[in-house]
């Protein structure tokens, strides 16, 4: 009954064992056996993705101040939750993000050109309805800030509004930061990112816009590294993909949160706690999930799904503690510096010689110890290494450790720079991580790394053609054509991985 | 505690439509991982792309045949793009680029650029696209009562909808008995077993994968029609979580059986309904509020599908000895 992995095998065949090994070392480092391709197939994905790249802006161009968003209309099986968000000068909020959680699951609405939005629901009874803050205008705050998030009753048939009233800003409406939804930056990740009005799509192609999206690619790529060269680490020498990554991500974020606003700590010692405590997080992990299920021998599959199933826990977990509307991890308008034509605030000077300085820890710690050779040795061949003296299971305890610690550190400095953390804010980065892990070579840390940079500068470079909402997906039809052409991704090395 | 009040509700979850969706969602997903080994983790775009053909072409004015038909259309492209690239790769492949599909269907389809066709957001309203089938309905206009089940016979959460629903999972049922003992299942069980061996038998594994795709992908879309059918066709309450919620429903009642997945789902949302209810009743709001509770019920399932992965991966009805997770 308890051991449940080997055993079918075992059941259908003597030599189970032996195929399992041998099945082992072929994913792993067999020989250069490539997967047939035709060309059919490849020019049939990449018209796809000439499709989708071509068909969108082609969408954007069309009207879309008349195409509002058809309002909610309520009847005998829906309710309306509605709302109308003006600026404190009147003019209406265009791309605010408002959601509602409640008997009919998490909805989302994004306030349109005349400031309106609507949320139709089909269980009636209570939500509770967040304004994101960081979606809002720069300069703008609510004028009761206890009033968000507020909880409203729903019936069907009925509209019930929420209004979050803006206005009273302390100095003056434009004082300056440059806050997250501000021009070409990315907004807070309380959904996956789009949460923008789409109208800058397609928008004219300066080189100043041109230059603030690549030194923002380059900005992001970099954080995104910090969470992806992990992923990258654990798959190299467990060979899990671990689903729960975007968690620890998360989990960077709201300790430093919790760390600065309920408990009332500077920022960096909070930063400092929170990596820690990440880190901390994945020695926990390993010693009590992973290592027992390897000794089980549970096999690969079934740990990917329990990933899945902790991610699932774990981003609950977050919300029922912590509600699911963004967190502000500082609430001071960040001081912003321009080099030439490019605009960066200080905090994100400062993350990346942080993230620089980090990664750099990380290469030479793979490069020059002994600790990091051994773990390019389990990377390469698990059963070698540990025949030669090296502590595999040791190792992959070291691994999930610096995994945790980097992906807390992503999670904190993305919170810094998106200007809000969430319960998803990791969770909206996993795919990313896993598209940039797979450009790089799965398992190679260095790849991963120069796959996230790719990733970064793909996603914010592609919303000069792409809607901004969109440019998430960009990243991601990447990945199937890097999947299509080189499955090995960039410095992966040639292996059979079919 | 009101047992009055709670059992209507958690015994009104058996039958539920929306219970029907996730049993054929989990039905579509047992052809392909169940049956062929094919770790699909997008489901749910499937069941979106599935939603979206049958609503926007029932808007276009398109008769209820035809509309069902996009639908299955669109889950076919979908599962062949899918296909082409990654059932070549190792399984793990193949989950990381179908939940990146599934997302990218999601992000295009709430993208503002889309609002006149997809509602963006906040989606399209489940009055825009249902008249098709209720107007097929041949029973009257009314309300029925059978015990304490009141529902409409016609009108959205009706009980034409659960005739029409259960009727399909019975179906997707009987095809699946068929197919497990047809030679084409029998196929399809070697590769979930040993793909070299199928293989070595002169058998084009990947085309019966890509066959087995389509398959379980197009009942996915038949389960995304019946999922929006009561509601409206939201984007974002289509992501990954519903995946997820197909996977446990899928190892709750047991991969590769037949009748796993709708048991998998009655139990699923009955204990959900029964959780829910039930702290409501208990827990006063000052301790737990509301949508606590339902963040409650999300823990308890994510600890769920880890410890039925971990302990009992054959679920409730598998066979341990028929499935094995690992086989490649």
């Amino acid at each position: 009954m308890l051991d449940s992995a080997a055993e079918p095998l075992l059941a259908h065949d003597p030599n189970g064992r032996r195929s399992q090994v041998r099945s082992r070392v072929l994913d792993r480092s067999a020989p250069l056996l490539q997967a047939r391709r035709t060309a059919a197939p490849l020019l049939l994905l990449l018209a796809l993705a000439a499709m989708t790249l071509v068909a969108a802006p082609a969408q954007a161009g069309a009207p879309v101040a008349t195409a509002a968003a058809p309002a909610c209309v309520a009847d005998a099986s829906t309710g309306c939750i509605v709302g109308t968000l003006r600026t404190s000068t009147g003019d209406p909020v265009t791309g605010a993000v408002v959601t509602a959680v409640g008997p009919a699951g998490e909805l989302t609405a994004t306030s349109d050109a005349t400031g309106r939005w609507s949320i139709p629901v089909t269980d009636p009874g209570e939500y509770v309805v967040t304004l994101d803050v960081a979606t809002i205008p720069a300069g703008e705050v609510l004028r009761d800030p206890g009033n968000n998030p507020r909880t409203v009753q729903v019936g069907l048939g009925a509209s019930a509004a929420a209004l979050f009233p803006l206005g009273e800003p302390a100095a003056g409406g434009s004082g300056g930061g440059d806050e997250p939804s501000d021009g070409p930056t990315p907004t807070p990740g309380t959904d996956d990112g789009g949460t923008q009005s789409s109208s800058t799509g397609g928008g004219g192609i300066t080189a100043s816009r041109v230059a603030q999206l690549t030194v923002n690619g380059l900005v992001f790529g970099t954080l995104l590294a910090l969470a992806s060269v992990g992923l990258s680490l654990i798959y190299g020498t467990t060979g899990l993909s671990n689903f729960a990554h975007g968690e620890q991500v998360s989990l960077g974020g709201i300790l430093a949160y919790v760390g600065t606003q309920l408990v009332g700590l500077p920022l960096i010692p909070s930063a400092i706690i929170a990596v820690l405590l990440g880190a901390a997080t994945g020695w926990l992990q390993d010693a009590f999930l992973w290592r027992p299920l390897r000794r089980r021998g549970v096999g690969m599959i079934q740990q990917m799904i329990v990933t899945i199933g902790l991610s699932m826990a774990i981003s609950y977990v977050y919300q029922f503690f912590f509600g699911a509307g963004p967190l502000r991890i500082v609430t001071e308008t960040p001081t912003s510096v321009t080099l030439g034509p490019v605009r960066l605030t200080v905090t994100t000077l400062w993350s990346m010689l942080i993230a620089v300085v980090a990664l750099g820890a990380v290469a030479y710690f793979l490069l020059r110890t002994r600790a990091g050779r051994a773990t390019r040795a389990v990377s390469d061949n698990p059963a070698l290494s540990a025949a030669s003296g090296i502590s595999v299971n040791r190792t992959i305890r070291l691994v999930w450790v610096i995994g945790a610690g980097l992906a807390a550190l992503g999670g904190v400095l993305v919170g810094l720079y998106f200007g809000a953390t969430s319960w998803y804010s990791g969770g909206a980065m996993l795919l990313l991580m896993f598209a940039a892990v797979t450009l790089g070579g799965l398992g190679a840390a260095f790849g991963a790394l120069a796959g996230s940079i790719v990733i970064g500068l793909v996603v914010e470079l592609s919303s000069l053609w792409i809607p901004t909402d969109m440019r998430y997906a960009s990243a991601l039809v990447i990945l199937i054509l890097v999947l299509l052409v080189r499955p090995q991704g960039i410095l992966g090395r040639a292996t059979r991985v079919g | 505690m009101d047992w009055s009040r709670i059992l209507p509700i958690v015994l009104g979850e058996f039958f539920a439509p929306t219970t029907a969706a996730y049993a054929l969602a989990a039905i579509g997903l047992n052809i392909h991982f169940g049956l062929t080994g094919l770790l699909n983790m997008g489901q749910a775009g499937f069941m979106l792309l599935g939603a979206y053909g049958f609503a926007i072409a029932t808007i276009a004015g398109w008769p209820l045949w035809a509309a069902v038909l996009v639908a299955i259309a669109a889950a076919t492209v979908f599962a062949l793009i899918l296909g082409i690239p990654t059932l070549k790769l190792r399984g793990d492949y193949l989950a990381i680029v179908t939940i990146a599909a599934a997302e990218i269907v999601r992000l295009v389809g709430r993208s503002t650029a889309l609002t006149d066709l997809t509602g963006a957001s906040s989606g399209l309203r489940g009055n825009q696209y249902k008249y098709t089938f209720q107007d097929a309905s041949p029973f009257p206009d009314g309300n029925w009562a059978i015990g304490p089940f009141e529902y409409a016979v016609n009108a959205s959460n009706s009980w034409w909808l659960r005739i029409v629903g259960w009727a399909v999972v019975l179906l997707a049922c009987l095809l699946v008995w068929l197919l497990i003992r047809s030679p084409w299942g029998r196929v399809l069980k070697g590769i979930r077993e040993d793909e070299d061996a199928v293989r070595s038998l002169g058998k084009n594994v990947y085309s019966y994968k890509m066959q087995s795709l389509v398959l379980g992908g197009v009942i996915g879309a038949v389960a995304g029609i019946l999922y929006v059918l009561p509601r409206a066709v939201q984007p974002d309450s289509m992501g990954r979580s519903m995946t997820f919620f197909v996977w446990t429903i899928l190892l709750l009642g047991g991969a590769a059986t037949v009748f796993g997945p709708v048991l998998g789902s009655i139990i699923f949302w009955a204990v959900l309904a029964f959780i829910k209810i039930t702290m409501r009743e208990v827990v006063p709001t000052t301790v737990l509020r509301n949508e606590q509770i339902e963040q409650f019920g999300w823990i308890i399932v994510g600890v769920t599908l880890m410890l039925l992965i971990i302990f009992r991966p054959q679920g409730i009805l598998g066979d341990k000895k028929e499935l094995a997770i690992n086989a490649h």
